[in-house]
């Protein structure tokens, strides 16, 4: 049901019944190692390309998240998912050997959050008992594709972000226990004019303060209704931007309730400058760390925005600003 | 940013951009400044080590004893490429790597690395230039503006 401008409110009550987060070695040494269902020793997965390693990372995502609600694939009516690849062929390829009915989406990094809302708006109106919802990223091919070579030798500033390599999925039914989906905001693109690809944070901050400021406006509602808010990959950068420019906006949301998934991935001592970023970073933190929270009753009610740049590596070389997206998602136990 | 590019933004995207900018860790440029002095240092002198053990050992002269010289430092380069050590060494020394002739065998390697899963031709031949094309395009280009510039100075007698 649409409330306010942009808002979808689900009162049904879809379940997320259960989820997976699948990583690679650079996770695996990070600070939510513990909450992955799977971690890969080899960046390359046992494949020949790093394309098809991501593939591998979302198909076995999907079937972990299946195999964990003690469900075969056959049960699954659509499998929602994307990616940053170009033409998201890790989310066609993996839904090519899943053989689900297939919906790709392309939000760059908020995906995640784009695959959950939708997956949960198809719950919600019956057109569907069971959707996954998964998203993923794999760091080298999103550098190879986005950026330069792996071994090239660039000096990257300290805005720059580390892509993650992970991906994340998870099923959302009409009953079942775990924690449910109550609503989404969906948002708008909003483009600051900032055009660094090493400067993500700053460019994804206002729209993920865009999203927020509209999911409270539609529900009238206070920040205080959330034990945390967590935004998908905006980094220390965009993470104190989007802190100041809420508080300039007049919206007080606590400190401690306000973080970043790109910020909570890895150690502080790994170098990955700002942070997390990709499909993979909000889908493995959401998926896997936060939901076991709420699962452990740390967390009553949180909401996830995840935010994307939806820039190309053609659109960025010929010197375009990048447009940048956020969907909030909000997840209550 | 330039002026110019500023121009087309509006005062909204503006004013935002000054706000991000409080808020941006700025590179450190004289640390990066001294790490590339140090670093480039480092290989220029490896380089001019190089260069006496060849015109010692192997009977070249000063002119050609640069070839072999470089061709020591590419190998050594591109065996650090491969061994995945270069981009670490680059990320700490900035232009330090990347001016000196490693930096130009760094792009070469790597490009061909990242796309040999596109195959030989396609991936390998297509690719090697990628990053270092632009290198030998405006490197023979300037060079050709000088020479012309050596030519036309020397006919009107000045050298």
């Amino acid at each position: 049901m649409l409330k306010g401008h942009q808002t979808w409110v689900f009162d049904s009550k879809p379940v997320i019944i259960s989820s997976a987060a699948v990583g690679g070695a650079f996770e695996a040494e990070g600070a939510l190692a513990e909450d992955f269902d799977i971690l890969h020793e080899d960046i390359w997965l046992g494949q020949d390309s790093f394309e098809k390693a991501e593939k591998k990372l979302l198909e076995e995502a999907c079937e972990t998240a299946i195999s964990k609600a003690k469900m075969k694939k056959e049960d699954v009516q659509f499998f929602i998912s994307g990616d940053l690849m170009n033409q998201i062929i890790s989310s066609s390829f993996a839904a090519r050997t899943l053989g689900m009915p297939f919906l790709g989406i392309f939000g760059a990094c908020s995906s995640s959050m784009e695959g959950l809302a939708l997956a949960s708006l198809l719950i919600d109106s019956k057109s569907a008992e069971y959707v996954v919802a998964g998203a993923s990223s794999h760091n080298v091919a999103a550098e190879k594709q986005f950026r330069y070579p792996t071994e090239y030798g660039g000096q990257k500033p300290p805005t720059a972000q580390w892509t993650v390599t992970g991906a994340g999925a998870a099923l959302v039914a009409q009953k079942g226990d775990g924690p449910k989906v109550s609503c989404a905001t969906i948002g708008k693109v909003v483009d600051m004019g900032i055009s660094d690809p090493f400067n993500m944070g700053a460019a994804m901050a206002p729209a993920a303060v865009d999203t927020i400021e509209a999911h409270f406006r539609d529900l009238n509602i206070d920040p205080s209704y959330y034990d945390l808010i967590a935004t998908g990959d905006l980094g220390s950068v965009g993470h104190s931007i989007a802190g100041d420019l809420l508080d300039k906006h007049g919206l007080k949301i606590l400190k401690h309730r306000f973080t970043d998934c790109g910020l909570l991935i890895y150690n502080k001592d790994q170098p990955v400058m700002a942070g997390g970023s990709g499909c993979g970073c909000s889908a493995v933190v959401t998926y896997g760390h936060l939901l076991k929270r709420m699962k452990k009753g740390e967390l009553k009610k949180i909401l996830i925005v995840a935010t994307g740049a939806l820039l190309s590596p053609l659109s960025y070389q010929q010197k375009e600003s990048i447009p940048c997206i956020a969907h909030a998602v909000s997840i209550e136990m | 940013m330039s002026n110019k590019k500023k121009k087309k933004l509006t005062p909204i995207q503006q004013e935002y951009q000054d706000f991000a900018k409080d808020r941006e860790p700025k590179p450190q440029v004289l640390k990066n400044c001294i790490r590339a002095f140090l670093v480039g240092g480092i290989i220029c002198t490896i380089g001019q080590g190089l260069q006496w053990f060849f015109m010692k050992y192997f009977n070249f002269t000063k002119e050609t004893a640069g070839n072999p010289a470089s061709a020591v430092l590419i190998i050594i380069s591109i065996l650090l490429t491969g061994f995945g050590v270069y981009d670490h060494i680059a990320q700490w020394a900035g232009a330090g790597t990347a001016v000196p002739v490693t930096g130009f065998a760094n792009t070469m390697a790597s490009a061909a690395i990242e796309h040999r899963t596109e195959g030989y031709v396609l991936g390998v031949g297509g690719n090697m230039f990628k990053l270092s094309g632009a290198v030998i395009v405006y490197g023979v280009f300037s060079a050709f503006v000088v020479a012309i510039l050596k030519l036309t100075i020397k006919w009107l007698g000045g050298m």
